[in-house]
C-alpha cells in the first residue's frame, strides 16, 4: 500500500511540476507580446495601467536571467500570489478564483459522485435484459457523444423559457442578499438545478454504458461460469461481477476527470454560473492573462486532489492494495 | 506456390471482413451519417448564396423558412450558411487533430511497448504524468496566448494534447504481442526493429489502430466544440462550437430563437455518436465473440 501511494504521489507532484512550468513557460515563449496587448487594450484607465506595467516589470521581470524569473514564479506561488485581476482590477486572481471555487465545488461534486453510482447500478442492472439493452444502449452512447454545453443550452431553453419553472442565469437572484434563510437557501438550488442536471445526464450515459460492458465481460469469464455451474443464485454471481467490474469504472472515474472539469466549464458559461468557466469566458473576452492562467492552475490542482481522493477509494474498493499486492499499476 | 497460398488467404480475410462489415447495423448507420454530414460540409457552402457574416436578412431574425433553411440569427445572419461552413471545420479538427494525436500515440507506444526497459519506463511516466493534466486546460491557456489562432493550429495543439490514450493502449498491445514467436522468429532473422514493428506487429493490431483513430476523431471534435464555446475559436474560420457561443451570447435562449442554436449542437451529437457508433460496429466485425447472433 506504502508502495502504491509513493507511486502515485509521486506522479502527482510531477504533473504539478509540469503544468506550473507550462504556466509559466507559455506567456513567455508564445509568439506575440501579451504585455504590450493589454496595455493597449486597457489604455482608458490610466491609473491600471501605471501600476499594471509595474507589476509586470516587477513579475516577469524580463531583464533577469531566465532561471531566476523561473525560481521568482515558484515563490510567488507558494505565497499564493498569482498577479491581480485586470477584469476586476484590483483584486488579486487568488481571492477571485477563490470567490468561484466553492460554486464548482458545489456543482461537480453531487454530479460526479451521484451520476458515478447511479450510472454503474444502472448499467449493471441494464445488461443482459434484452429491452433495456435495446434501448439504453444507443441512449447512452448519444449521451456520451453530446457536447455538454448543448444539452445545457437545450434544458435551459426548455425548462428556462417554455416551461418558465427553473431560473437560466445567476446562482441566486439578484434581489435576494446572501444569508441563512430557508428562502436564500432554496432560490439557491433553484439556480443549482439545472446546471446540476445537465452535468449529471451527459455523464450518466458514459458511465451506464461502461457498467454494462464491463458486467457483460465479467458474465463471461470463468469464475462466474464456476459460481453457476455450482448453483449459485444469480444474484450472487452478479453481486461477484459488480465488484469486479467497478475497479476499472472507478479509474475510469480519475480519466475522465478532466473532460468532465472541461464540460463543468461551459456548463457555467451557458448558465452563467459564477463557477470558473464563468471566470474563464470573462477573463478570455477581456485579455485578463493573470486570471487565465491562475484558471489554469486551480484547475490542475482541483484535478490532482480529486484523483488522490479516489486513489484513496480505491484502497478501499479493492483488496489487493490493501495487502501490498500489486493490484492498480498505473 | 507459397506466395499463392498466402494471397488467397489474406483475400479471404479481407472478404470475411467486408462481409460481416456490410452487414453490421451500427457500422451502416454511423457510416451514413458520417457521409452524410460530410457531404453536406463539403457542397453546403455552395448551395448558398450568403457570406458566413454578412446580415443577409435586413429584417433579423426569423424561423427557417424556404429562403433562410435554418433561419436568420439575431442580426439576420443566415444560420444554415454558418453550420455547414462550421461543419468543414469540424472535419478539419476531427481529422487533422484526431490523426495527430493516433500518429504520436502510435509512435510513444510502439517505442514503450516494443523497447522495454528505462525508455519505456521513462515514456510511460510521461504518458500518465499528461494523461492527469486536464487537456482542456492546457489547450485554453495556450488559445489565451495567442493572438490569430487558425483552425490548423487548434487541430495540432488538440492532436498533441490528446496522444496519451492512444500511447497506452498501444503500448500494452505491443507489450503481448512481443513476445509472441513469430515476432522472436523475425527476430531471430536479423530484422531490423522497425520493419518489425511494421510488418510483423502493427498489422496485428491494426484494428485496434483504426478505432483509436475513430475515438480520437470524435474527441478532437468535442475539444474544439468546448474551446470554441469558450471564446477560444478560430479567428479565421467559424465552427459549430463558435455558432452555439454567438448564440448564448446575444440572447438565442432568451428571445426563443431555437433554429440558432439546435442545428450545431445536433449535427455534433450526430457526427461524434455516429462516429461511436461504428467503433462499436467495428470492434463486432473484428472480434468475432462479440457478434450479435
Amino acid at each position: 500500500m506504502r508502495k502504491y501511494f509513493t507511486r502515485k504521489i509521486l506522479i502527482y507532484l510531477l504533473t504539478f511540476f509540469l503544468a506550473v512550468t507550462i504556466d509559466w513557460m507559455i506567456p513567455r515563449f508564445m509568439p506575440g507580446d501579451p504585455i504590450t496587448n493589454m496595455l493597449t487594450r486597457f489604455s482608458v484607465n490610466t491609473n491600471a495601467i501605471e501600476v499594471m506595467h509595474d507589476y509586470y516589470t516587477k513579475n516577469f521581470g524580463l531583464d533577469l536571467p531566465v532561471w531566476k524569473q523561473y525560481l521568482s514564479f515558484w515563490s510567488n506561488l507558494f505565497q499564493g500570489d498569482l498577479g491581480i485581476s485586470i477584469y476586476l482590477f484590483p483584486k488579486p486572481v487568488t481571492e477571485v478564483i477563490m470567490n468561484a471555487v466553492p460554486y464548482d465545488v458545489a456543482l461537480l461534486l453531487p454530479a460526479i459522485v451521484l451520476s458515478w453510482l447511479a450510472g454503474n447500478h444502472f448499467g449493471a442492472f441494464a445488461a443482459r435484459s434484452k429491452w433495456l439493452d435495446n434501448t439504453i444502449s444507443p441512449l447512452g452512447y448519444i449521451l456520451t457523444a453530446t457536447p455538454y454545453m448543448w444539452l445545457g443550452i437545450l434544458l435551459a431553453w426548455f425548462f428556462g423559457i417554455i416551461l418558465g419553472i427553473f431560473p437560466i442565469a445567476g446562482a441566486y437572484s439578484y434581489s435576494l442578499s446572501p444569508t441563512w434563510s430557508w428562502q436564500f437557501v432554496l432560490d439557491v438550488l433553484h439556480h443549482w438545478f439545472l446546471p446540476f442536471v445537465s452535468l449529471f445526464i451527459v455523464q450518466f450515459g458514459g458511465w451506464a454504458i461502461g457498467m454494462r460492458n464491463l458486467i457483460i465481460y465479467e458474465l463471461e469469464s470463468d469464475y462466474s461460469h464456476y459460481l453457476e455451474a455450482l448453483g449459485a443464485p444469480r444474484s450472487l454471481v452478479r453481486k461477484y461481477a459488480f465488484n469486479n467490474a467497478i475497479l476499472p469504472q472507478l479509474t475510469g472515474l480519475a480519466l475522465q476527470l478532466g473532460v468532465i472539469v472541461a464540460g463543468a466549464l461551459v456548463t457555467e458559461v451557458v448558465f452563467s454560473y459564477p463557477g470558473i468557466g464563468y471566470l474563464l469566458l470573462a477573463a478570455i473576452q477581456n485579455q485578463d492573462y493573470f486570471l487565465i492562467q491562475g484558471c489554469f492552475l486551480f484547475i490542475i490542482i482541483g484535478v490532482l486532489l480529486s484523483n488522490f481522493i479516489i486513489d484513496i477509494v480505491y484502497v478501499l474498493f479493492d483488496p489487493r492494495t490493501r495487502k501490498g499486492m500489486t493490484g492498480e499499476t498505473a | 506456390m507459397n506466395d499463392n497460398i498466402k494471397t488467397t488467404k489474406k483475400e479471404k480475410n479481407r472478404n470475411e471482413f467486408l462481409y460481416f462489415a456490410f452487414r453490421n447495423r451500427k457500422l451502416q448507420i454511423g457510416l451514413i451519417i458520417i457521409l452524410f454530414f460530410l457531404i453536406l460540409a463539403i457542397f453546403g457552402p455552395f448551395m448558398t448564396d450568403h457570406k458566413i457574416y454578412a446580415y443577409a436578412n435586413p429584417t433579423g431574425p426569423t424561423p427557417p423558412n424556404s429562403e433562410y433553411w435554418f433561419g436568420t440569427t439575431f442580426f439576420g445572419q443566415d444560420v444554415f450558411t454558418q453550420v455547414v461552413h462550421g461543419l468543414r471545420s469540424t472535419f478539419v479538427v476531427g481529422i487533422l487533430g484526431g490523426g495527430i494525436g493516433t500518429l504520436i500515440g502510435i509512435i510513444i507506444g510502439f517505442t514503450a511497448g516494443y523497447t522495454g526497459g528505462v525508455l519505456d519506463e521513462i515514456l510511460n511516466a510521461f504518458t500518465n504524468i499528461v494523461l492527469v493534466i486536464p487537456t482542456l486546460a492546457v489547450l485554453l491557456i495556450i488559445a489565451a496566448y495567442l493572438d490569430v489562432r487558425s483552425l490548423f493550429t487548434e487541430s495540432v495543439f488538440i492532436g498533441l494534447t490528446a496522444w496519451p490514450w492512444v500511447a497506452r493502449a498501444v503500448r500494452s498491445q505491443t507489450f503481448s504481442l512481443r513476445s509472441r514467436e513469430f515476432v522472436d522468429l523475425a527476430r531471430l532473422s536479423a530484422v531490423k526493429p522497425i520493419k518489425i514493428i511494421f510488418s510483423e506487429i502493427a498489422p496485428n493490431m491494426m484494428s485496434y489502430l483504426v478505432m483509436s483513430f475513430i475515438l480520437q476523431f470524435g474527441g478532437a471534435i468535442l475539444n474544439a466544440a468546448t474551446l470554441d464555446f469558450i471564446g477560444l475559436g478560430p479567428t479565421n474560420a467559424i465552427s459549430l462550437g463558435m455558432v452555439m457561443q454567438y448564440a448564448v451570447q446575444w440572447g438565442a435562449l432568451q428571445f426563443g430563437m431555437w433554429w440558432w442554436f439546435v442545428p450545431p449542437g445536433l449535427a455534433i451529437t450526430a457526427i461524434v455518436g455516429a462516429l461511436y457508433s461504428m467503433n462499436v460496429g467495428l470492434d463486432e466485425v473484428f472480434n468475432p465473440k462479440l457478434r450479435e447472433t
